[in-house]
């Protein structure tokens, strides 16, 4: 998992401090002109948000930066954190202790070991076949049967989710494409870049244009006009962006497409539990986010979709 | 040093939420008591607290439980600096009564930490309080009793397991209590 440096690499580096700069500087500019308490509340969360933008970045790329094993680290935290706030929210009981245990400690890491040396064949299907054949069998041992089905079904669906999608970020940087040896740093890039440019594109317009909700029940900051404003700003962007990956301008845009699309919806099938359990945020970690659930939300099914399509088309 | 470990690990473990919603952070003397559901919760508290006052703050903890057997005899009485009293009979000798001996403890200068349940609770709600807490508020009665509302801690580590894990749990501190001189012991306690 080499990378290289090159003047691609540099110019994103340059792009993405330019970008955050002024964002930063809209931010403030907000700020400055903001006359209500409604206006300001927003300018100050704006900020809050910005700033966490510029520490999620910068410890992005420092984990870039590494080679692969930062990446791996990064993400096998990232899972971890996700995971903790996944399993706070979803009511165990005391049966699923030891399971849980084991989801934490043994699975989790077992994951990202077998995404480190590359194994495909062993961490694509290790907790759809392996954890999920195991983690009811050490429920059964508890001899707790009380919403039985209910209790395997959370803690396989937070598995799935935090664990097992979120390891495949950084899975693209073991995929063996042809001309772009040791560049699969920017394969991750493109992927986490359009998903989030989405995300805040759709938070943008959502606020500016548009009345219409797409689901009003589930994520009321959406408007249609926002959503299609922000899916295509991040396909622009992301097309854009063809020469830092291995596809052409038309294969990026179709990548870009299917990327923000599932994005949206992992977004919304996030927000989906957490509305049937009655909170906004998965947690607080991240100032003016909330939980790393609520970042991850988009990327999550994104991810594997985009990491299961390179590898049919572009691997040998 | 060891207590200070302690209360980091506790806190990394349970990414610990502290709210202090009726009452802020002060080294007045005080009782704080808590629901009880898991090994964690005096440690959790005491990582709620800033480190001068934990310095001054024992844990209540029972002599049928952290008295017996050697390694919960020293962390009870090395680390913790628990005050241990006896539990499920009634003392008559003043110097074993549990009530003559949490008054000393305060008459000492620390605060106190106690669990009125009384033991690790298993259900959903909080148990009925038992009554010492009633007979302290009545002996020692110009000290702060504050409530605390732990939440999820019995999930990281519930009864009768050894290995925790890493769900998140919080610590609420809510308003002093006070006790009207002519209350009865039973509205007290609700």
């Amino acid at each position: 998992m080499n990378i290289v440096f090159d003047k691609t690499t540099v110019f994103l580096l340059v792009g993405i401090i330019g970008l955050l700069t002024i964002s930063s500087i809209i931010g403030f500019v907000h700020k400055k002109i903001a006359k209500q308490e409604k206006q300001l509340q927003f300018a100050n969360n704006l900020i809050a948000r910005i700033k966490s933008w510029w520490i999620m970045c910068f410890i992005f790329i420092c984990s870039l930066l590494t080679g692969g094993i930062g990446s791996l680290i990064l993400f096998g935290l990232i899972s971890f954190l996700a995971l903790r706030e996944f399993i706070t929210l979803t009511p165990t009981n005391r049966g699923d202790h030891r399971a849980l245990f084991w989801v934490f400690f043994i699975i989790l890491p077992l994951q990202y070991y077998f995404v480190g040396i590359k194994w495909y064949g062993m961490f694509s299907i290790f907790i759809p076949v392996y954890a999920f054949i195991f983690i009811p069998a050490r429920m059964v041992i508890s001899g707790n049967y009380e919403r039985f089905l209910e209790r395997a079904a959370k803690i396989q669906w937070g598995l799935m989710v935090c664990v097992y999608c979120i390891s495949h970020a950084p899975a693209l940087l073991t995929l063996n494409i042809p001309n772009f040896a040791g560049q699969n740093a920017k394969l991750l890039f493109f992927l986490i870049f359009v998903v989030q440019i989405s995300d805040v594109f759709q938070y943008v317009f959502g606020k500016i244009i548009g009345k219409t909700k797409v689901s009003p029940s589930i994520s009321p900051n959406k408007t249609v006009a926002g959503l299609i404003g922000g899916i295509l700003m991040a396909v622009t962007l992301g097309t854009s962006l063809w020469w830092i990956t291995p596809f052409s301008p038309i294969q990026a845009m179709g990548f870009s497409f299917v990327i923000t699309i599932v994005g949206f919806f992992g977004d919304l099938t996030m927000s989906a539990i957490k509305r049937d359990r009655g909170i906004k945020d998965y947690g607080t970690i991240i100032e003016g986010h909330g939980g790393i659930l609520d970042r991850m939300d988009s990327l999550c099914l994104a991810t594997p979709v985009f990491f299961h399509l390179v590898r049919y088309y572009f691997t040998y | 040093m060891i207590a200070d470990i302690f209360c980091f690990i506790a806190k990394l473990l349970s990414g610990l939420t502290i709210r202090w919603s009726g009452c802020k952070p002060d080294d007045k003397q005080r009782v704080y008591f808590a629901n009880h559901t898991s090994h964690m919760d005096f440690v959790m508290i005491w990582a709620a607290l800033p480190k001068e006052i934990r310095k001054k703050t024992q844990p209540i903890a029972a002599k049928d439980y952290w008295g017996c057997g050697r390694f919960r005899k020293y962390i009870a009485n090395k680390i913790i600096h628990a005050v241990l009293i006896k539990r499920n009979q009634i003392v008559c000798r003043h110097s074993e009564n549990p009530i003559n001996i949490m008054c000393e403890a305060l008459d000492k200068g620390s605060s106190l930490i106690i669990f009125p349940e009384g033991t690790r609770n298993t259900h959903e709600t909080i148990k009925n309080f038992q009554s010492g807490l009633y007979h302290l508020c009545k002996r020692r009665k110009d000290i702060e009793y504050i409530p605390v509302y732990l939440e999820n801690l019995s999930r990281i580590l519930p009864k009768g397991e050894f290995l925790p894990i890493p769900i998140l749990g919080s610590v609420t501190f809510g308003a002093p209590l006070t006790i009207n001189n002519n209350e009865l012991k039973a509205d007290f306690l609700n």
